[in-house]
């Protein structure tokens, strides 16, 4: 299956690229996620809890990335396997766009295969519970990106320097980016595996 | 004709359990100190096996066992086995790739059994189950057969995947006849693949009893004797004396329950693994989609030479068949002998010539599914006939009606190697026209046209050969086992009566319609006979119940039966009423000296048999007798299904609207059960027809997985049937003269409903004629096109 779509995030690129880069973070937006392990610089291992319609199971999966143009772009390649519930693999291209200096777009189109289980029984349901993910994963973004920023700002709370969902159109801008966190060979965390849960979120969190 | 005797509409005695929820299923058994099997199936359509790793798993609380193929290989099992040996046109046998009942290096289908779990819990062995570590390597899939002869090898020894290359038919006389034919009808056609959703899922409790050094299996089977031999002979699991069948009441099968599957035997043997503790395991809905065997799946593309007035001339067939990643227990036999060999249908076409290649590809396996190569074949006849008609601008129904076989040509030799015994197909046609009013047509079509509908009418005259089988003829066509029947009758000291039968009931009410024989021939009341079926530890060694054989073979052992018990009787009679064993007669329940009031009745004689005070010289005490029964012939049941739909034009939903079914069933003891098979068997191929369909995507994986994708027919899908009878010709094969009902209405109805979509939209559609296809039909025709 194919899929394509993009997300407004209240961050400048850079800081949005950093913030994809670090575990913690991804740690905490991703839903579900219980372990996010870097193997190397362009490799990274993840388990994610997940549920697919009825079929629910922890994923392990290992993602690979590669054309990696900070803070521009990169394609990311994955699977995971989900036990009993199948497994999942696919890849992405990742974009981002700057759009004004507080705001960045992250593009992706995403393709992703799934079998087992997931394929019987989760293939209609896959889209939805993909798109339910991602939209967690970036309102719980956001609200760190926002929490990280509002130090530096010493200003308004978090809540309100940014809304808790980033939104392809309507997000306001966020507060300036606060100071570099990690540096270095981007990567990202990746969970692994679940269907398209892995796979929209391989896409939406670059390197 | 006794009161519940042959012919009456007798109530079905085993309903009474099955509607108050007291039927007994073998998931319904539990036994003291019962593990829990869970089956670990791979994900992917073909892979390597690189690794199973299996101590997390056996780590886990509760974990007995965690055993794969090559625990399976290190006990020296032997594999799964197809029973029918078909040869390819250059003589050569079936390349039949291994099928051990845990995968061994590969994985061939998702699905394909690649370890199981066994446990405490059934919640620990899934738990176990999750955490097994397998790692696969993904090969190339190959899916559909399209791809199959060009594809990745599904067996690495099978070039181009290809099982058989078979024929049957005069290919020289069918060259000829087309080459002088005035017309040519030319077509190709998809039968679509179908899960069998039988309501009770397959399920097993295995159990090695140490002390007795014997094994008891209970299972979902239509047929314990043929699982006992199997898993004895070729598994070799137990010996055969040491191996206790049970298939208590089982949910439907329609075919699917047949077959000798990994699965049942694995918790056998692992019972014995695990130290002798009953091990269970019952399948979930999803496991019975992926691996319950599916049914048809074949292309074909299909010619018909006619003559100027009509007359059929010669056949020519090529099918491809699909079996799947491995062979099933009778998967060759489906595409072969139960298809090409009903390509003359109820026709005198005088050349026929088919040829058939079955590929393995990487999908679960293809076996027997209600009907089970005949649905195949009629359908591609039925519709092939209304596509001759209408180019050649000839009514339906007088196309076929000029081509039948006439009445007075019985018994029939068709070029396809079956003798027909009985028939009258006209007598069907003329019945089904009459009560469809098919004259009446234009003007229902008239008047669905003022309501925006398109409606239209379509006939299927099907025959069937089924009630198999003479064990000669199907071992001279590679059948490795005999497929004749047995029965048991065994009366106690006080006239109640126990008949034990080879076959297995599993929803046609063999309780009912035995009892109702056996009252009827032994004049006693139906309450007081028992029907016991299903436990090779009980009754007579059978082959058991599929191709509508339990009435026909099995029917008639019980007659034969009851016939020496008759027999034996006269001779007590003879004794006690001091008359010549010549002069016994036997009418109604009672042994009389011809010409006089001088009788007694079986009860009497039952009891003198059993209390043997005063009793003939050398004869032997009980009353007890057994039969066994191989017919000369298979039974030709046919009969014309007639479908008239009406299609929405803007939404392309087909609504079936009347349907008429007038079959030829030879005598029939129960008409009640019969039109109840009619029913259901019209349910599942109006099913095939508008509704079901397997999906696969392109890599293998299962996209119809569920009732959310694969659509089975409910109540409003089908119209009030109209089934008839027809007052039929009498079987010659059996004494009762009665052919199989079972499959009947699965194998006639799709190309009655495809036959009645195409006359109504003028174009034929695949099945299953889904809203979408029918629509995108519509659009296609040319009247549309020239519209725009």
């Amino acid at each position: 299956m194919d899929m394509t779509g993009e997300y407004r995030i209240p961050a400048a690129r850079q800081r949005v690229w950093e913030m994809l880069n670090d575990p913690a973070i991804l740690a905490q937006a991703i839903p579900g996620c219980e372990s996010l392990e870097k193997l190397s610089d362009s490799e990274l291992q993840a388990k994610v809890k997940a549920k697919v319609g009825p079929v629910a199971a922890t994923f392990a999966g290992k993602i690979r990335l590669s054309d990696v143009k900070p803070p521009e772009s990169y394609t990311i390649m994955g699977e995971g396997s989900g036990g009993m519930a199948g497994f999942a693999k696919g890849g992405a291209k990742v974009q981002l766009l700057e759009d004004g200096p507080q705001a960045t777009i992250l593009r992706y189109e995403a393709k992703a295969e799934v079998g087992g289980k997931l394929a019987q029984i989760g293939s209609r349901l896959i889209q939805g519970t993909a798109k339910k993910m991602a939209d967690d994963f970036f309102g719980k973004f956001a609200e760190l990106a926002a929490a990280a920023a509002a130090p530096a700002e010493a200003a308004a709370p978090a809540v309100e320097a940014a809304p808790p969902a980033a939104r392809p159109t309507e997000a306001p801008p966020a507060p300036a980016p606060a100071p570099a966190g990690l540096a270095g060979i981007p990567w990202i965390w990746i969970a692994a595996a679940v269907v398209v849960l892995v796979v929209l979120l391989w896409a939406l969190f670059g390197g | 004709m006794a009161e519940k005797g042959i012919g009456a509409r007798v109530p079905r005695k085993e309903d009474l359990r099955f509607i108050t929820g007291r039927g007994r299923y073998t998931d319904d058994i539990n036994q003291p100190g019962q593990a829990y099997a869970v089956f670990v199936r791979s994900p992917h359509a073909h892979a390597r096996i690189k690794r199973i790793d299996k101590a997390p798993a056996l780590a886990l609380p509760g974990v007995l066992a965690v055993l794969d193929g090559q625990d399976v290989a290190a006990d020296g099992l032997g594999n799964l086995i197809c029973g029918w040996l078909v040869k390819s046109k250059d003589g050569s046998p079936m390349k039949m790739g291994k099928h051990p009942l845990l995968a061994q290096e590969k994985v061939r289908y998702v699905g394909d059994r690649v370890a199981v779990v066994v446990a405490e819990t059934l919640a620990q062995a899934k738990d176990a189950a999750e955490a097994l570590v397998v790692e696969y390597e993904e090969l190339p899939a190959v899916v559909d057969l399209a791809g199959a002869h060009e594809g990745p090898l599904v067996h690495d020894e099978i070039p181009n995947n290809l099982c058989y290359d078979w024929e049957l038919g005069d290919k020289a006389a069918v060259d000829a006849a087309f080459a002088r034919a005035h017309h040519v009808t030319r077509t190709e056609l998809v039968n679509n693949r179908l899960v069998p959703n039988a309501m009770e899922p397959r399920a097993a409790i295995g159990h090695y009893d140490p002390g007795q050094d014997a094994f008891t299996l209970y299972l979902t089977s239509q047929n314990p004797h043929v699982h006992r031999l199997v898993i004895s002979a070729f598994v070799g699991i137990a010996p055969e004396h040491k191996l206790r069948v049970v298939a208590p009441d089982v949910g439907g099968g329609f075919g699917s329950k047949i077959f000798i599957y990994g699965e049942e035997c694995v918790v056998l043997w692992a019972s014995k693994k695990i130290g002798g503790r009953p091990v269970k395991w019952t399948a979930e809905r999803s496991e019975s989609f992926l691996t319950d065997a599916h049914g048809r799946d074949h292309v074909s593309r299909a010619e018909l030479a006619l003559d100027k007035d009509g007359n059929f001339l010669a056949l020519r067939v090529n099918t491809k068949a699909n079996l799947g990643g491995y062979m099933s227990t009778f998967s060759s036999c489906i595409p072969t002998y139960l298809y090409a060999t009903l390509l003359a249908g109820q026709y005198k076409t005088p050349a026929i010539y088919c040829d058939v290649q079955a590929y393995y590809t990487n999908t679960a396996p293809v076996d027997a599914y209600r009907g089970a190569g005949r649905p195949e074949a009629s359908f591609l006849l039925e519709t092939l006939i209304d596509q001759a008609a209408m180019e050649m601008r000839m009514d339906p129904a007088e196309i076929r009606r000029k081509n039948f076989i006439p009445k007075t040509a019985f018994p029939y030799q068709t070029p396809v190697a079956l003798v027909y015994d009985t028939g009258d197909y006209e007598a069907c046609l003329d019945e089904a026209l009459r009560l469809v009013d098919y004259a009446g047509f234009p003007a229902r079509r008239a008047q669905s046209e003022k309501n925006g509908k398109l409606r239209g009418i379509g006939i299927s005259c099907y025959i069937e050969a089924c009630g198999i089988a003479p064990s000669a003829v199907v071992g001279s066509l590679g059948a490795g086992v005999g497929l004749w029947e047995s029965a048991k009758v065994r009366f106690t000291h006080t006239g109640k009566v126990q008949v034990l039968t080879g076959t297995h009931t599993h929803g046609q009410g063999h309780e009912t319609t035995f009892s109702q024989l056996v009252a009827e021939k032994l004049g006693v009341p139906y309450e007081d006979v028992e029907v016991i079926h299903g436990d090779t530890e009980k009754t007579p060694v059978g082959m058991g119940t599929y191709g509508s054989r339990s009435l026909a073979v099995g029917g008639e052992a019980l007659v034969r039966a009851c016939d020496k018990i008759i027999a034996k009787g006269k001779k007590i009679a003879a004794h006690l009423l001091e008359a010549s064993e010549a002069d016994i007669e036997f009418r109604d329940g009672k042994f009389t000296v011809a010409g006089t009031d001088k009788s007694k009745t079986i009860g009497e004689i039952v009891f003198a048999a059993y209390v043997p005070h005063n009793y003939p010289a050398g004869l032997e005490p009980g009353m007890e007798e057994s039969a066994f029964f191989d017919p000369p012939n298979f039974t030709f049941p046919s009969g014309t299904y007639v479908c008239e739909v009406e299609v929405d034009p803007q939404t392309g939903e087909v609504d079936v609207v009347k349907f008429v079914a007038v079959d030829d069933f030879g005598n029939v003891i129960n008409p009640m059960i019969v039109e109840g098979q009619v029913h259901g068997g019209l349910v599942q191929g109006i099913g095939q027809a508008l509704l079901e369909g397997v999906r696969y995507d392109a890599g293998g994986q299962l996209l119809t997985g569920s009732y959310m994708d694969y659509c089975m027919p409910r109540a409003d899908d089908v119209p009030s049937f109209e089934v008839h009878t027809v007052r039929g010709t009498a079987c010659t094969s059996n004494s009762m003269g009665v052919k199989g009902c079972g499959e009947a209405g699965a194998i006639g109805a799709p190309a009655a409903v495809i036959n009645a979509i195409t006359n109504a939209i003028g174009v034929r559609v695949e099945m299953p004629a889904t809203p979408e296809r029918v629509w995108r039909a519509i659009q296609s025709r040319p009247m549309a096109k020239a519209a725009e």
